[in-house]
């Protein structure tokens, strides 16, 4: 009836200061009965992040994430979206919110096109800018040519990009994305996330994501690791490798015993022989490896530097790996699951 | 599906970001979610040719085989009239009945399959998508009645325009009553198959104790009793009467076949007998939404 006149908005709808955080988390918990999924979490997530919740499978990400997009109510704790508590303004939350879930929750009977108007209308996009907006965000994800094929004829990357494009059609201030390329072969995968770094440029948006591969960590700005329902540590995944220490220096030399000899000697360093190449740790690889050549005699063949990885980092705050703490995890996660279920 | 006057493949379109502003809830948000669900269940209706095949195999096996069947058996308690005829009534009620319980149990089948949350989780009243849903069963269901309707020639029933008109107006009724009732059902169950033993194990008691396929006075008591608490009664009842004020029958076999339904001895007005349909329609809609509204 009035669009242009309810874009306006109330007082209490305009967007916060460019400033304020995305998403403001304090004190969050979420019990299942006996079971604590999510125990007292605080972060802060800034406008435009890719901001990454890292964990083994039943450390609470999910839980989290539901709790933030409204369909979960907290058991104690506050948390802001967009700049609107999760309790008290759902509905706002909602308008300002793109979801994208770890199963499908697209129409195959619909094409495309269908599904992306079916969404507009639910959320009241503009009727005027309902063409030109789903042109733009089916482009972006490069399913334009195939808006008129039923979703049922899409392949598995194809739905998580349709389902992408529609998260985006009313665009939202905060895009989630529960474990987007779980299920997906190594090529989709690496696809699906050159769109999601793409939205960074095209999008005024901050992307809240889950995952528990530890490669795609590397493409956040930001990463929270979290286990048994607490956040373990927040960082930039540089700071995260940095702060589990050494990178790891492997040399090939001429002379093995006389090149680790001759490291103890001139910087105090021990080295060992690991897979046929002398190994050291230190805690700058980069400036430390011309010390190496100005200093060293014995001839050097080859030198690589290798910098921790974020599975070491997981290793080294939560003593264990992420394999072995889903395994561990298993019983605690049906149990949440099936919780979780029976509410939604 | 998009029915926009411009032409979107006409010139790419460079938005800047967040070009789309959402505007805040209001009345005019929610009838456009009750719009686009009523016209999702239009869109799946019209793709699935099978399902409007097989939706009516039951209401013709009723009308020609029953009907057929058993005339020689019934052609003295008649008066004549066709056995076809008197089952027509009924069978127009069954067509509206097993579509609308269909409709309803796609709601299950969106959730086992996912799409349900997508709805859930849209920032609209639950009612709207309730309405939506139940709307837009019935229309399926209407529109499937329409074909049963169109079969009125062969059973010698006149296609008098005010006749037809009544039929449509009480399938829709029905319709949308038996939408509301599958739709509260569905919110409470999360698999198809127990929807699908729940539905049958009510809908053929509902169907036979309606008298659609028996005359509704001189029953024994506790059939009487069941006759008269069952909802479809008030559907089935009405839908008699409208089709047989068109036939020219003696006023015996009019007294025998369409007896009218009472209540202690009180002819029931014909709209009485909608509004119980319709209230009874409203309940569960109402009950439905309480009932999703509770749901995360």
């Amino acid at each position: 009836m009035n669009d242009s006149a309810a874009a306006g908005g109330g007082a209490t709808l305009s967007p916060p200061p460019a400033s304020a955080p995305s998403i403001s988390v304090r004190g969050l918990s979420k019990n299942y009965g006996d079971i604590e999924a999510v125990r007292g979490i605080d972060f802060e997530v800034s406008p435009g992040e890719i901001f990454g919740f890292l964990g083994p499978n039943g450390a609470g990400k999910s839980t989290t994430i539901s709790m933030l997009c409204t369909l979960v109510k907290p058991t104690a704790g506050t948390a802001t979206v967009a700049g609107f508590d999760v309790d008290s303004e759902r509905d706002t939350v909602r308008r300002n919110i793109g979801l994208v879930f770890q199963d499908t929750t697209l129409d195959t009977y619909l094409t495309a096109e269908q599904n992306m108007r079916l969404h507009a209308e639910l959320y009241g996009v503009p009727r005027e800018l309902i063409a030109p907006r789903m042109r733009q965000v089916l482009e972006m994800v490069g399913l334009w040519e195939r808006r008129a094929s039923a979703v049922a004829t899409y392949s598995g990357g194809m739905k998580r990009r349709l389902e992408i494009a529609r998260g985006l059609m009313h665009s939202p201030r905060v895009l989630f994305l529960d474990e987007p390329t779980v299920g997906l072969d190594p090529q989709t995968r690496s696809s699906i996330w050159t769109y999601i770094r793409e939205l960074k440029g095209s999008e005024d948006i901050t992307i809240f994501l889950t995952t528990h591969y530890m490669d795609e960590a590397e493409y956040c700005d930001r990463i929270a690791i979290m286990d048994k329902g607490v956040i373990v540590v927040l960082d930039t995944p540089s700071a995260l490798k940095a702060s589990v220490g050494r990178d790891r220096v492997m040399l090939q030399t001429d002379d093995d015993a006389a090149a680790i000899a001759e490291i103890e000697a001139r910087f105090g360093l021990t080295a060992t022989v690991s897979e046929g190449s002398v190994t050291l740790g230190v805690s700058e690889g980069e400036l430390f490896v011309p010390r190496l050549f100005a200093e060293l005699t014995v001839p050097i063949r080859s030198v690589s530097v290798s910098r921790p990885s974020l599975d070491d980092v997981f290793m080294s705050y939560t003593g264990t790996t992420i394999r072995d703490a889903e395994a561990t995890s298993l019983d605690r996660n049906r149990a949440t699951v099936n919780a979780f279920r029976r509410r939604s | 599906m998009a029915a926009t006057t411009t032409d979107p493949a006409a010139a790419p379109v460079h938005l800047p970001p967040a070009a789309v502003h959402v505007p805040p809830g209001s009345i005019h948000g929610d009838l456009r979610a009750v719009k686009i669900v009523w016209e999702r269940e239009m869109i799946r209706f019209t793709k699935d040719r099978l399902r409007i095949v097989t939706a009516l195999v039951q209401p013709i096996l009723f009308l020609f085989v029953l009907g057929s069947g058993l005339s020689h058996l019934a052609s003295h308690g008649t008066h004549g009239v066709d056995l076809r005829t008197f089952v027509y009534p009924g069978v127009l009620c069954m067509a509206v009945l097993f579509t609308a319980m269909f409709s309803a149990a796609s709601i299950v089948w969106d959730r086992e399959f996912g799409f349900l949350r997508e709805m859930m989780v849209a920032p609209v009243r639950r009612s709207s998508l309730v309405l939506g849903k139940c709307l837009g069963g019935a229309t399926v269901a209407s529109v499937q009645g329409v074909i049963v309707i169109a079969l009125a020639g062969l059973v010698g029933v006149p296609y008098a325009p005010v006749l037809l008109i009544e039929v449509f107006a009480l399938q829709l009724t029905l319709a949308f009553a038996i939408t509301a009732f599958g739709v509260m059902v569905a919110a409470r169950i999360n698999q198809i198959q127990s929807f699908m033993a729940i539905t049958q194990m009510v809908m053929m008691p509902m169907y036979f104790l309606s008298g659609a396929i028996f005359p509704v006075s001189g029953l024994p008591a506790w059939l009487t009793v069941l006759n008269r608490l069952d909802p479809m009664t008030y559907a089935v009842d009405p839908m008699r009467r409208v089709v047989f004020d068109h036939l020219h029958i003696s006023a015996a076999a009019r007294r025998a076949l369409d007896p009218g339904l009472t209540w202690w001895g009180w002819r029931v007005p014909s709209l009485v007998e909608v509004a119980v349909v319709a209230a009874i329609g409203l309940v569960c809609l109402a009950i439905g939404v309480v009932e999703f509204n509770g749901r995360e």
